[in-house]
């Protein structure tokens, strides 16, 4: 009996041909490869996800409603200060959905991209010890960062039910090539800093401050037609436009903040916003590739080098 | 023969070289970069060719540092090597760590679901399982607390059970087969003996002996990252324990030489076994020994090993009331085991000299050997000689 299940089990392998492992292929004919095993795993992939969900919540009593504390902190602390107190808010009609808007944008690639840098040194055990697609550690963490991405959406648009803003316009087409410029972006740099962090530890620090530089570099608490005035549609409104983050939160806003095109004659994005969007998503699509196949040039070494 | 057994693993010219960085950071790197190398490199493999039938069962052994565990992961695909390549086919699992991937705040049950996937499972597949490995576990009342509050031993335990429910044509073993209590860790060994019967490959990793000779029908040897020997478990491991007896002398060497000039104080000449024809069961051992400088006590210790490296038995003079010589020059001297009824193989004779406090002067591991030979009735490690008897016509 054994021996007919162990001629069995020969005879399958048999069929089966021989495929290399470990040779590292060319820089642009793996990719294929890269991306038949990265699919094969996506099973995997949703359980990593909801681990980090589950595990992040854990024994803690408000469990997942702890995912909206901090961007409401934070909007009530740009609503009061910059707001309020430092009169943003007379020039931005409905400064609260404004910020809020930007905001869930923002909190978006911000958390795709640190928790993604950090990604591969924080499974090292898994990296080391089991052979698996490296990239859906990173992309694990995008996973994560869409989820409470969606909690805050669905928040977000309550709160324009509630206020009589829902942006029922044909400007909320923008909405979806600016998530898309938004995710691609984020999901290429935590792909290509999750692999080069391995390398250089500095990078998590690195991040770290330069999202607080990005942060300022986009127009979340302060609208476009602050930078528009200031810099009157010269050569560096232009490199400022250049940051793909900054053309995804102007497409949020354009589509989700009713106000900034019904109540506002300010020019609160490019009016070719979308034709950069869409600019922006092609390139995108590019940039993750790239980033994809350095990370699977590096990623060879991952297992000696945590 | 090649649809009986079709190659599962091939090895193809396989190098590794490690270079270890000593400078991490950026800061570091920046500091350094003027300096020509801040790096050592050294080779971990050297250009290793091996091809694994489906269904056998291969030893990789050798000292630490021999790369042994660095070539499981090659195969693996968790390193990949600098030159060469390694062709698969089929379903591998590595069980390189218990329990890789559990995270200590999930409960059993959800770190059972996410192992399996990570071992390649899909979720229908361990649903099937699910009450398998479960019962595989033996922790079935813990199952939905979460593991942080587990004992070492449950850890382990259903991180292996999940592992061996993986349905695996290729197992990748390293140094893990020893885990959890006595009745468990048979537990294992029963499975891995199913594993076998089923024509799965098992490559392992291990440091015991008894347990590569054991489970392994092929050793590969490795020294110092290129292959010494590969194929019968037997000389493997008598090549493996050579090399580990040269690492020995050559360390002691090292450690004596500045002091003793070289020469032990007792040192073993020649042994020799001796089957004696008329009574196959008399063994006899012959020892010469040179004597160089007598101290105030001096014996020998003898033990008999199987060539797998089971111990069987182990003695010394200083349990007996025997009187040795002790005086300059070369002394024989015999050890008779009357009666020594082992079953049919080789056998191995270790010798040390040394002292009552514990000092060895000289050791030779496998000084001599001798061979049983075939049994009548049976086989085994001991060789019994039953009689039958039949009672008739009980109920005539």
């Amino acid at each position: 009996m054994a021996g007919s299940i162990s001629s069995e089990r020969a005879r399958s392998l048999a069929a089966q041909p021989l495929e290399a492992f470990g040779r590292s292929e060319g820089f642009v004919r793996g990719t294929t490869q890269s991306y038949r095993a990265i699919w094969a795993q996506r099973g995997l992939l949703s359980l990593l996800v909801k681990r980090e969900l589950r595990a992040r919540y854990k024994n803690s009593a408000l469990g997942i409603l702890w995912s909206l504390v901090r961007p409401l902190a934070q909007l009530l602390i740009y609503y009061f200060a910059i707001g309020q107190i430092l009169g943003v808010a007379r020039s931005i009609p409905n400064f609260a959905i404004f910020v809020f808007v930007g905001l869930t944008a923002w909190t978006l690639f911000t958390e795709i991209v640190s928790s993604g840098t950090s990604s591969i040194i924080s499974n090292s055990g898994l990296v080391k010890k089991v052979y698996l697609p490296r990239e859906i550690f990173p992309l694990s963490s995008v996973g994560s960062a869409l989820f409470s991405f969606l909690v805050q959406f669905v928040i977000l648009i309550g709160a324009t039910l509630v206020l009589g803003q829902f942006p029922w316009t044909a400007n909320l087409a923008t909405a979806v090539p600016a998530f898309l410029v938004i995710l691609l972006y984020g999901t290429g740099l935590a792909i290509l800093l999750g692999g080069l962090n391995v390398y250089f530890r500095d990078l998590e620090h690195l991040v770290e401050v330069a999202l607080v530089v990005l942060f300022w570099a986009s127009p979340i608490v302060y609208s476009f037609s602050y930078v528009h005035k200031f810099l009157q549609g010269g050569i560096i409104e232009q490199i400022y436009l250049l940051n793909p983050i900054t053309l995804g939160v102007l497409g949020m806003q354009k589509a989700f903040w009713l106000s900034g095109s019904r109540d506002s004659t300010a020019l609160n994005w490019p009016t070719d916003i979308d034709l950069r969007l869409w600019i922006a998503l092609a390139v995108g699509i590019v940039f993750v590739w790239l980033c994809q196949r350095v990370f699977s040039r590096v990623q060879g070494d991952f297992a000696q080098e945590l | 023969m090649t649809t009986l057994h079709p190659t599962i693993v091939s090895v193809q010219g396989v190098s590794k070289r490690f270079v270890m960085h000593k400078d991490k950071s950026i800061k570091e790197r920046l500091v350094n970069a003027a300096k020509p190398k801040h790096a050592d490199e050294f080779w971990a493999l050297r250009d290793i060719d091996i091809d694994v039938e489906a269904g056998s069962t291969v030893g990789l052994v050798g000292h630490n540092g021999s790369g042994k565990s660095t070539l499981l992961k090659v195969v693996g695909g968790i390193i990949q090597p600098t030159t060469g390549h390694v062709l698969r086919r089929g379903r591998m699992a590595a069980l390189l760590e218990l329990g890789a991937g559990f995270h200590p705040d999930l409960t059993g049950r959800e770190n059972v679901y996410l192992n399996a996937a990570i071992l390649g499972l899909s979720r229908s597949e361990t649903e099937r399982h699910f009450d398998a490995i479960i019962g595989f576990s033996g922790i079935e009342d813990f199952i939905d607390t979460q593991v942080k509050f587990y004992s070492s031993g449950m850890y382990v335990r259903l991180a292996f059970s999940v592992a061996v429910h993986v349905d695996p044509d290729l197992l990748l073993v390293d140094e893990v087969l020893a885990v959890g209590d006595e009745p468990f860790q048979r537990k294992c060994m029963d499975k891995i003996a199913e594993f076998q019967s089923e024509g799965r490959t098992i490559i392992l990793v291990s440091h015991s002996a008894e347990q590569v000779g054991a489970l392994c029908d092929r050793v590969v040897v490795l020294h110092a990252g290129e292959i010494q020997h590969d194929g019968d478990p037997a000389n493997g491991l008598r090549i493996l324990r050579a090399g580990y007896e040269a690492d020995r002398k050559q360390s002691v060497v090292a450690e004596t030489e500045p002091t003793a000039g070289g020469v032990p104080e007792y040192y073993l000449r020649a042994a020799e076994t001796v089957i004696s024809n008329s009574a196959r069961d008399e063994v006899t051992i012959q020892l010469e020994v040179e004597i160089n400088d007598p101290q105030p006590s001096w014996g020998v210790g003898l033990s008999i090993e199987t060539s797998l490296g089971m111990k069987l038995y182990s003695m010394t003079t200083f349990e007996s009331s025997v009187a040795l010589p002790n005086t300059r020059g070369r002394h024989r001297l015999s050890v008779v085991i009357p009666d020594l009824r082992l079953g049919a193989g080789q056998y191995l004779v270790n010798v040390g000299l040394g002292d009552q406090a514990g000092r060895t002067f000289h050791r030779v591991a496998g000084a001599t050997s001798f061979e049983s030979p075939r049994d009548d009735v049976g086989h085994g490690l001991i060789r019994l000689s039953p009689r039958f008897q039949v009672s008739e016509g009980l109920h005539g």
